[in-house]
This record gives C-alpha cells, structure tokens and sequence, in this order.
C-alpha cells in the first residue's frame, strides 16, 4: 500500500509539473498575441485575409453579404471569407478567448458593453466617412463610455401589423386605424371573436416594452446610467397591458395562442392584429402567403408615439491584424447602394438616412416600419442587461395574474446592480 | 479493495538490479496516455478552476498578467450576494433538483421492470422489444428534442390525446407552472403560508422551492425517462443474466414466491448494477443541456433553467466567465456529494437482527408468518 501511495504521489507530481509547463507555455502563447492595445485612431495595416463571422437568418442573408464582400474583394485585391455561424455569441467568445477572433462580425448591441470593456473591440465609428449618414438612434445604440464603437449594419423597428380580412370582416376600415391606447383597446375587443384574439405579441420586453415606450417610460435613462423600471409611467403601461390580457382582447403569442411567435399566430390568424417587426414580411412571403395584411404605426400612448428598434452592428475586432481594410470594408458594406441591396435581399431597413427615400418607395407598404425610426427606442445596452431583460421576460409571462408594481421593483433592483 | 488485501505482500526493501528498469519502463509505457490525459483534461480543469477565482473578462489567455485573482467573488456572486445571479443559481438548483428526483427513480424502475420483463425465457420475440426499447437511446438527443416540441406543442399529438379521454392538455412547453403548486391549487392553495414565502434559500422562497418542476420541465422529465431506460435497461439485463439459477432455484424450492423472489433474491444481488445505474443517473440528470440548450433554453419563465445550462449561458452569453467557472465547480461537489452519498446508502451491510430474525427457523417450523 504504501508503495502504490509513494507512486500516486510522485505521478501527481509529475503531472502537476507538467500541466504547469503547459499552463506558463499557454500564458506566455498568449499575451503575445492578445496583448496588442489599439487605441482609437491608429488602426493596423497589413495584407492579411479578412474573416467576417455572420449570425445569418438564412442563406438569402449569407449570399447577399458573401456576394457583397467577394465583389469588394475584386475592387479591393484583399481577400475575405465569410462565415455563417450556427450560434454567434459562443463562436465570437471562443474567438477572442483564443486571441484568434474573426475581423469583423455581427454584434448585438447588448453585448457591447461586454466586449468594449474588455477592449476586445476597436472603436472605430469616428473614423467612417460616411457617420454622419446613419440615424443618430442608431449611433447612440452603439456608443459606449461616448465612443461610437461600430457601425450599425441595419435595424428592425416594432409595428402594427393588421390581417386584412378579419379587419373588414369585422366592419373596420382604414379610419379605424388605432393611433391611441384606447382605440387599440377597442379595436381589439370588436376584432377578438372566436378562435381569433384581437392583439397578440410576444410575452417578452421586446414587445412589450413598446408600451412602456408610448407611455414614457424605458429600462434605463437616455445615457444608460440611471436604472428607471419602476417609474410610474412603466407601471401604467404594464397596468394597460394587464387587463387587456385579462379581459382577452390582447393575448401573448406563446402562452395564449400557443404558437410559437407572434408571425406563426398571425399567419394562422389566431389573432387580428400583432405586434412584429420588419421580419415578419418574409415569414408571411414565405409561410403564408395567402393572408393579407396591412402594416400601421403603433398607437401613441399617453407620452406620445413610441416603439422599439433593433439593430447589430458591424464589430471590429481589438486583434485584427487588418483593421484599415476592414474599416474600408465596412464603409463599403454600409454605403447606400448596398445596404439597399441588402434590404432587397433580406429584409431588414437600411441605417443610413441617404437611403430612406429610395427604400420608402421601393417599400411603400412598408412605410410605417421606417417612419417608426423617428421616435424608436433602442435596447439598453448595459453590461449584463441581458440577464436582467431575461428575467424581466420570466416575470412578464406571469403579467396577468401578477403585480406590475412587484414586477417592475425586481427589474429596477436588477437593474440597479448593473448600471452605473 | 479484496483483490488487494489477499494479494501476497511485496518486498518493500529497494528493488533488486533486475526489477530497477522496470519502473522506468512503466512510466515511459504510461506516459501518452497521461499527458493525452494531462492536456485535454487535467489542464483544462485547472484553468477553469483558476477562471473561477479570477476576474478574467473572456479575452486573451487567463493567465495574462491584467487578470487578477479575486477569491470567492465569483462564488459569493451566486451564493450569497442576493442578486439576479443568485436567485438564477438558486432557481437552476431548484429545477434540476427536481428534474433529478423524478427521472433518476422513475428510469431505474422502468429500465429494471423493462429488462426483468425482456429477460423472462418464454417472451417471443425478445429481440424485437430488446431493440425497441434500446432505440430511443441511440438516437441523438437533439433529435428527441424537436420530436417533443412537436409532440408536446399545444395542438401536438399528445395533447390530442388527451382530449379523447376530456382531458384539456396543458400549453406544454410554455407553462411555467410547477406541478407541486397546481396540484395545491386545485384543493384551493395558492399561496403558501408566511414562514415559506417569506423565507427563502438562494434568492428563492421556500414556497417556490416546493413549487415542484414546472408543466414545461415535466415535458422533459418524460423524455429523460423515455430516452435513458433503454440503456439502463441493457445493463440490469446483462446483470441479469449473469445471476445463477441455483439460488432462484433454492428461493423456489423454500417456497418463494415470484414477488418475494424478485425482491429477497434478484433484487439484492443486482446491487452492483444498481448502483452503477443511479450513479449514471444521477450524474446524467445534474448535467443536463442539450435538451435545455436546442429546446427551451431555460424558458418558460426560467423553469427549465439547468446549472450546466446557467453556467454556458453566464459564460458565454454574459461574458461572467468567473461565475459560469464558478457555477461548474459547485455543480461538480454536487455530483460528487450525491455519489458519494448514493455508495454509502447502497454499501453491502451486515443483515441485521430484525431482518435475520424472519430467516431464522423456529422450533415450530409451520406457523410462518
């Protein structure tokens, strides 16, 4: 016995000094490769290949921007490869944990915060030529500590989507448009029947926050450094959506409708009315095409209009050995043509102001999406926001048997901890 | 243990000239096999440990000379602190907890009932449900998955089924509900009493720990148990047909039943593969992801939220690698605690007196009871 004990202890410490070999070996790899501090304004230089990691929505998106950069490519003369990952946030982590990251790539605007603080992110909005030319929205979406990080590469904003049908079906017409909450409310109630609800939307803050929106109220302040979930506004927009969810004539699309997004339940026409972004149109294209349906601002509320927008940004990455080229390649991808073209591709409205008159006339039953941009409210962007806005969702699921005010004091005690 | 205390014992003096090579020759034989070993495993591991105590932001090396150490920050932040990520650690602990007192019991009685019942001699057919039984283990879990999102869907087939019988099926897979407190509800409780509600463990009440798996966790507790009991079942099988006859048959001859059989005779010499089973079990159940990770990735309303499923989340979407290290070491000491506990619970005991006493013959001989 006491031999095999002299043996495992002399084994562990062979192996103890060997993983710490390794371990120092590691270290040393690395702080090579990730210690490279690019501070704002010197951008590298060099005749690498770009790598662009993409979270695509499908393969129109992935041949739209493989299509984009190979003919950039051909102006160029420098090489790039796209990549379309199958889950985005874990490859980009992997990617910088390794101090091997893609170029440029898709980011979220909540994951900013995260990633500029860690510096893996070069911030390089200031030296685009054409900034100016995107929505200022936008641009506050994606500035961190005052630094305008990354380009936004295109954005979604919150409509009022209306099946056709049932709304003549119902007697309504184009008056009948709601532009208040109550007319919503009223609305709805002549359109649920049933089998159909008359406004459906995801039980989540990203539809409902829109009313929070209208009522004035948001997350978080403007500059994102004061937590104000529970102010009164917020608590009357959940009060609203409470007893329209009590009463039937709102429903959430998942736990109500049973299906599994607000486009599926509107599609089958489980309900009259939705509340969706841009998205939607290729889901309907492309599931439903048979149903008909208009697209509507979202009504104001007692503040006023409001809804929310969504965006990514094109990010560059701290380590890229070839931020210039990317930079160029970024100018290129968000000039007004292109994001045109994208638009065309695949759906999304374009972030830059130049573009608006064409894309309203191409899309002109799309309109209210972009006249939505005026008003939108972007996400937080805090760091670590994205547990708090998960949570919220948890508590929003529960909304009609709950306590808005309990609802609205846990989100502004998370959010507290992480603003600021 | 026995093999080595019967062994003869060795010299312990130096080793003579001859054997002295030998030791040389073992570690050079041995040594793929540990730095194999050493680097995809035992290096990882310490560099997960040492994320957990540091304050590394997710980029570069840990081990850069800008990440510092910060102790248990990392484990305080889940445990103590009484934020979001405690009450998300605390709601994750209370989902797979339950997860795993339902399945791990509810498989190994199913695998074992399912094997004793593929084993029996005059059953035609065996092969077939042998294979039957067998498939869904084979089959990737990812698969599994989206079959149950189908199955359990608010107009899936099994709700479907339900309606036959007038049972209006619950909205599955977006019913974040524990079972615990609907069945109190239907007996008009809703609410628990002040001492639960008010107190709680981890962020979470007492009332809320006994919430029971929500209707959503249950949809998966289910496929846990359809998809794991066949190769449990393979397993008791196999140790099945190791047992001898000679004491089945000695059990008959003193006049056993087959109910008595099964569990005074089977049952107790199955005791290695019964540990192995809820050890596997047990491990599998604390580590589940990929069901959580491709089906409901925690929703609804965070009741499918799993410690392995927090960890990836806090880690790789919240960039908190401290806390996802720090989550996967605590979950860790669980799967070790509960093993350990399980290989005490299940240790080979001397029989005791009031167990002896029935096998003991009495002068009366008839009157049996």
């Amino acid at each position: 016995m006491a031999r095999s004990t002299a043996r495992t202890i002399v084994g562990i410490g062979a192996l103890a000094t060997a993983s710490a070999l390794v371990l120092t070996g590691c270290g040393s790899g690395f702080s090579d490769s990730g210690g490279g501090e690019a501070g704002s304004g010197e951008l590298t230089s060099s005749d690498d290949a770009l790598t662009i990691l993409i979270g695509s929505s499908g393969d129109a998106e992935t041949d739209a921007v493989t299509e984009a950069v190979a003919a950039w490519s051909a102006e160029s003369g420098i090489d790039a490869d796209v990549v379309a990952a199958s889950d985005l946030s874990q490859e980009l982590s992997q990617g910088f944990a390794a101090g091997s990251p893609p170029d440029l790539f898709y980011l979220a605007p909540e994951a900013l915060a995260g990633y500029a603080s860690n510096g893996s992110l070069t911030p390089y909005g200031d030296l685009l030529s054409n900034k100016d030319d995107f929505y200022p929205s936008l641009v506050s979406n994606f500035t961190y500590e005052d630094e305008f990080y990354c380009a936004p590469k295109d954005f979604s904003t919150l409509g009022l989507i209306i099946n056709t049908r049932l709304w003549e079906a119902a007697g309504l017409t184009d008056a009948d448009i709601p532009t208040t909450w109550d007319e919503l409310a009223s609305v709805a109630q002549t359109l649920t029947a049933d089998g159909v609800t008359g406004l459906a939307f995801g039980a989540e803050y990203q539809r409902v926050g829109a009313f929070m929106a209208q009522a004035g109220g948001s997350l978080v302040s403007e500059d994102g450094t004061e937590a104000t979930a529970d102010s009164p506004e917020n608590l009357e927009a959940l009060t609203f959506v409470k007893e329209q969810l009590a009463s039937g004539t709102f429903g959430y699309a998942t736990i109500d409708l049973g299906a599994g997004w607000g486009g599926e339940a509107f599609g089958k026409e489980q309900a009259a009315m939705v509340i969706e972004g841009n998205w939607i149109t290729g889901a309907m294209e492309n599931d439903f095409p048979a149903v008909e349906y208009i697209v509507a601002e979202l009504p104001a509320g007692p503040a006023g209009q409001g809804t929310l927008q969504f965006t990514n940004c094109w990010g560059m990455a701290a380590d890229s050995p070839n931020q210039e080229a990317a930079l160029d390649l970024v100018e290129y991808l968000t000039s007004t043509e292109q994001v045109l073209a994208f638009s065309d591709a695949f759906g999304p409205m374009p972030p830059v102001e130049s573009a608006a008159d064409q894309w309203t006339s191409d899309n002109s039953e799309l309109a209210a999406f972009l006249a939505a941009a005026d008003y939108a409210q972007g996400v937080p962007t805090n760091d670590g926001i994205a547990a708090v806005i998960s949570d919220f969702n948890a508590a929003l699921e529960n909304l009609k048997a709950a306590d808005p005010q309990q609802i609205l004091d846990t989100v502004q005690s998370n959010t507290e901890a992480v603003v600021g | 243990m026995t093999a080595l205390a019967t062994a003869p014992r060795r010299d312990r003096r130096p080793r003579s000239g001859l054997r002295r090579g030998e030791t040389l020759a073992g570690w050079v034989f041995t040594l793929p096999v540990l730095v194999i070993l050493g680097v995809f495993l035992l290096v990882p591991v310490l560099m997960a440990l040492w994320v957990s105590f540091s304050d590394w932001s997710g980029r570069g090396s840990p081990f850069a000379p800008g990440v510092g150490f910060v102790g248990l920050e990392n484990y305080a932040a889940i445990t103590t602190d009484g934020g979001l990520p405690t009450r998300d650690f605390g709601t994750s602990l209370r989902n797979n907890a339950w997860y795993v007192l339902l399945v791990v019991p509810l498989q190994t009685a199913l695998s074992l009932f399912l094997a004793v019942l593929v084993n029996r001699a005059v059953l035609r057919g065996r092969g077939v449900f042998r294979t039957a039984f067998y498939f869904p283990s084979v089959t990737s879990s990812v698969a599994i998955t989206v079959l149950w999102l189908f199955l359990f869907s608010a107009t899936g087939a099994v709700n479907e089924i339900l309606s036959w019988v007038g049972i209006n099926g619950p909205n599955w897979f977006n019913d974040p509900t524990g079972i615990v407190h609907n069945f109190l509800g239907a007996f008009g409780v809703t609410s628990g009493p002040d001492a639960l509600t008010e107190n709680g463990f981890l962020g979470v009440t007492f009332w809320n720990w006994l919430a029971g798996p929500s209707v959503a966790m249950t949809a998966l507790i289910f496929m846990a148990v359809f998809t794991t009991s066949g190769t449990f079942m393979l397993l008791f099988i196999a140790a099945l047909q190791n047992l001898g006859g000679d004491v089945e048959e000695a059990a008959m001859m003193d006049g056993a039943n087959a109910w008595k059989r099964f569990w005074k005779v089977t049952l107790p010499q199955l005791r290695p593969t019964l540990f192995t089973v809820l050890t596997l079990g047990l491990i599998g159940c604390w580590q589940v992801f990929d069901q959580i990770y491709t089906g409901t990735q925690g929703a609804p309303g965070k009741t499918t939220v799993t410690p392995a499923y927090l960890s990836y989340s806090s880690a790789f979407l919240g960039q908190d690698w401290g806390q996802g290290a720090a989550i996967a070491f605590i979950l860790f000491a669980i799967i070790v605690f509960f093993t350990i506990f399980q290989r005490w619970v299940l240790r080979e005991r001397p029989v005791s007196r009031r167990r002896a006493r029935q096998y003991e013959v009495r002068p009366t001989g008839r009157s049996m009871r």
